[in-house]
């Protein structure tokens, strides 16, 4: 009998299973490129780029824009699974269920992670932003971001297919728990791109955030999983 | 009913075991007190109209659903997930993902129970009557050659113990009659076998057992397929399926 | 049982009735804002009963999770109801004071936010009840409120230094604002008023689910036995 498969190998032939599907399909990634260019033209008619308080609210702006871009990629994590009914092939495997979340959240932080590297030069151009704090903070920042958003948004995704108005449910209970991250990712980018003040409260805070949401979402994922 | 008496041998020779197993949707009723034991190495055929539990009664027994009362047993456990490498199950639905090719889809789950040997991933595609050299997308398959992987993949890490539910539900005749033969081999290999199906008469050559549910309980059990629980196979239904391949 | 009940109202309408005296006779004018401040001695208490109410709530769902019985999912909606119900209040005592008081509607101050996050943390919570379907409601629940309540104190931190950097005027007086004496007593009267009228109002919500899941079960078992019978 071969031994229960280790937490690591699991995710990692997930992840790659999951690559490897998005790859052939491009369901999600194309539209969700559009959408991405299409919520930052749209932000920019709203909030005028050449007015001077629009470098002030730039941060703000990026992040909420991702935020919206995040939630319609998010919906799409678990559907694939379920087309099928391949997650019930997973539940009665013995792999671990944390695997698999870790797996999806992985999948959907390199997916964000594109849509940010498409957004964020876009915001620069149009908005005319140079930072003039490091750039390396706003790195560190820019990936606890999104694994704060990414982490909460896989877990509620896989809570939100369970019920009945799917796509509406998720940003209806991922937007109120994310107050507090989206707090720091603005304001630690502002305080970046404008130099006025030091974000490493925010970039604690953020931490801090990443760590304690990551244990609570390993810990309840297997309850969720099997909740029939 | 007949009540077949607890194995006075050994324990573990008792397959499956069922406890006045209820199972409530809302306020509906789809299991109304199930009792059963089930020996190993057998085949065993549920059979029954649709919404008769068949389905809901493999669902608890495979632990993919929590009874609402009762208790289940699996390979002398009720901790089903301690037993997950020992059983395989094939659902209603594929459960395999349409844009990877058969031998992919094996060895992602295969991975899943810990089995990384490509040959045997090849070997349970073969032994399904179907070619793992094969590149196209599942989702290309015919219904026939779906249900096959399908079971392929339930069979790939070697199980002891075998659901499968509804197998050979759009399935035309050749891979079915391949499909039957398949599982009596594994069953004289020592597998204890469970089809939920309404096609009876498909299984009634290869059954050791009956088993007959009727709105959430056990009406029948019986040994083999009696001649009054077999249904007529649409052969004209299917008959017209193979013209049109 | 019931008779232990009726006391426990009795006590809290005492108990309001006092308290009421009070925070609008006892108690002294305040010096700066004056009888404006006395709603003070509602929207401190309101808070404080919604965060017990949530923490009750954190506990159901980690009880829920741990032991799968259903009173605690009652116990976990009856909780989550009652203290959205007082959080309301204190988002709308808070605009009532601040307007005379400061000329605006809303402050963003550290206390209020953090209230106002809450709402929307829970009120969500009980969308997410409304709109799942099935056996599965009290799990998936019992897991939004674990992270509901984990994510509280990250909330207050958040907004707190968020506050430091944009300073905004505080209702009731900063962190560190001394209370007269007199104050201080009709605020405990009235923080014990409104702990037991939260109680009354837990109970009996609590009771009206458990109820609720009765009827439910009570509903299965009759078709169960119809079929028996026929």
């Amino acid at each position: 009998m071969t031994p229960a498969p280790g937490v690591w190998t699991i995710t990692r032939r997930s992840l790659a299973k999951d690559l490897r599907l998005e790859w052939r399909s491009k369901d999600a990634i194309n539209s969700m490129l559009f959408f991405a260019l299409l919520v930052v033209v749209i932000f920019s008619f709203g909030f005028d780029p050449t007015a001077e308080e629009s470098r002030r609210i730039a941060g703000g702006l990026l992040w909420v824009a991702i935020l919206f871009a995040t939630v319609v990629a998010l919906n799409q994590t678990w559907t694939r699974e379920l087309r099928n009914q391949a997650l019930d092939a997973y539940r009665l495997s013995p792999a671990p269920p944390q695997a698999l979340f870790l797996s999806k959240t992985l999948g959907n932080f390199l997916f964000v992670a594109i849509l940010e590297l498409l957004m964020a030069p876009l915001f620069v151009v149009f908005y005319n932003l140079r930072p003039v704090g490091p750039l390396w903070q706003l790195l560190v920042v820019a990936v606890l971001s999104t694994w704060a958003l990414v982490v909460n948004g896989t877990f509620f995704a896989a809570l939100s297919i369970r019920t009945r108005s799917r796509e509406i449910m998720l940003p209806l209970i991922l937007f109120p728990i994310s107050i507090p991250a989206l707090l720091a990712m603005v304001d630690a980018t502002t305080s970046i791109l404008t130099g006025e003040s030091s974000p490493a409260f925010w970039i604690r805070l953020l931490a801090v955030y990443d760590l304690v949401f990551t244990t609570v979402c390993l810990v309840l994922f297997e309850s969720v999983l099997n909740a029939e | 009913m007949h009540d077949y008496p607890l194995n006075a041998a050994a324990p573990t020779s008792i397959a499956v075991s069922v406890r006045d197993v209820v199972r409530h949707f809302g306020r509906f009723a789809a299991l109304r007190g199930i009792t059963a034991d089930f020996a190993a190495g057998k085949l065993y055929v549920l059979l029954g109209e649709n919404g008769a539990g068949k389905s809901t009664l493999l669902r608890i027994i495979a632990g993919l659903l929590a009874p609402t009362r009762g208790m289940v047993s699996v390979l002398g456990t009720s901790n089903i997930r301690e037993v997950a490498p020992r059983f395989g199950y094939m659902g209603h639905a594929p459960l395999l993902y349409d844009e990877m090719s058969a031998m992919e889809n094996l060895e992602y789950f295969a991975a899943l129970y810990g089995v990384t040997s490509r040959e045997r991933c090849a070997e349970a595609i073969r032994t399904v009557g179907l070619d793992p050299g094969l590149d196209r997308r599942v989702g290309q398959y015919s219904q026939g050659m779906r249900q096959r992987i399908s079971l392929a993949r339930a069979i790939v890490h070697s199980p002891e113990l075998l659901f499968l539910d509804e197998p050979f539900s759009n399935v035309d005749l050749r891979s079915a009659r391949q499909m039957t033969g398949l599982l009596a081999g594994m069953r004289d290999h020592g597998t204890t076998v469970f089809v939920v199906t309404h096609q009876a008469a498909l299984m009634e050559p290869v059954a050791d057992e009956c088993v007959v549910l009727d709105a959430g309980r056990m009406v029948a059990r019986e040994k083999g397929i009696p001649a009054r629980l077999l249904t007529p196979y649409p052969a004209q239904e299917h008959a017209d399926a193979e013209a049109r391949r | 049982m019931k008779l232990l009940f009726r006391l426990l109202v009795a006590c809290t309408v005492l108990l309001l009735a006092y308290g009421f005296c009070q925070a609008i006779f006892i108690a002294p004018r305040e010096a700066t804002m004056g009888d404006v401040q006395r709603i003070f001695y509602y929207h401190v208490p309101s808070a404080w009963v919604a965060f017990l109410c949530f923490f009750v709530n954190f506990l159901a769902s980690c009880w829920y999770l741990m032991r799968r019985g259903s009173n605690a999912d009652a116990l976990a909606l009856a909780s989550a109801e009652v203290g959205i119900a007082f959080c309301s209040i204190v988002l709308i005592t808070g605009p009532i004071w601040a307007r005379p008081v400061w000329g605006i509607w809303w402050t963003w101050d550290a206390r209020l936010t953090t209230t106002l996050v809450l709402w929307l943390i829970y009120v969500s919570y009980l969308v997410l009840r409304h709109y799942a379907t099935g056996g599965q409601v009290p799990v998936l629940a019992a897991a939004l409120g674990i992270f509901g309540f984990v994510d509280v104190p990250i909330v207050y931190m958040a907004i707190r230094w968020f506050r430091t950097q944009h300073p905004q005027p505080v209702i009731g007086g900063g962190e560190g604002s001394g209370l007269d004496h007199r104050m201080a007593v009709a605020l405990l009267w009235n923080l014990a008023a409104f702990t037991m009228l939260a109680l009354v109002y837990l109970i009996v919500r609590y009771r009206q689910a458990l109820k609720a899941r009765e009827i439910e079960e009570a509903h299965a078992q009759a078709a169960l036995d119809l079929e028996e019978a026929r």
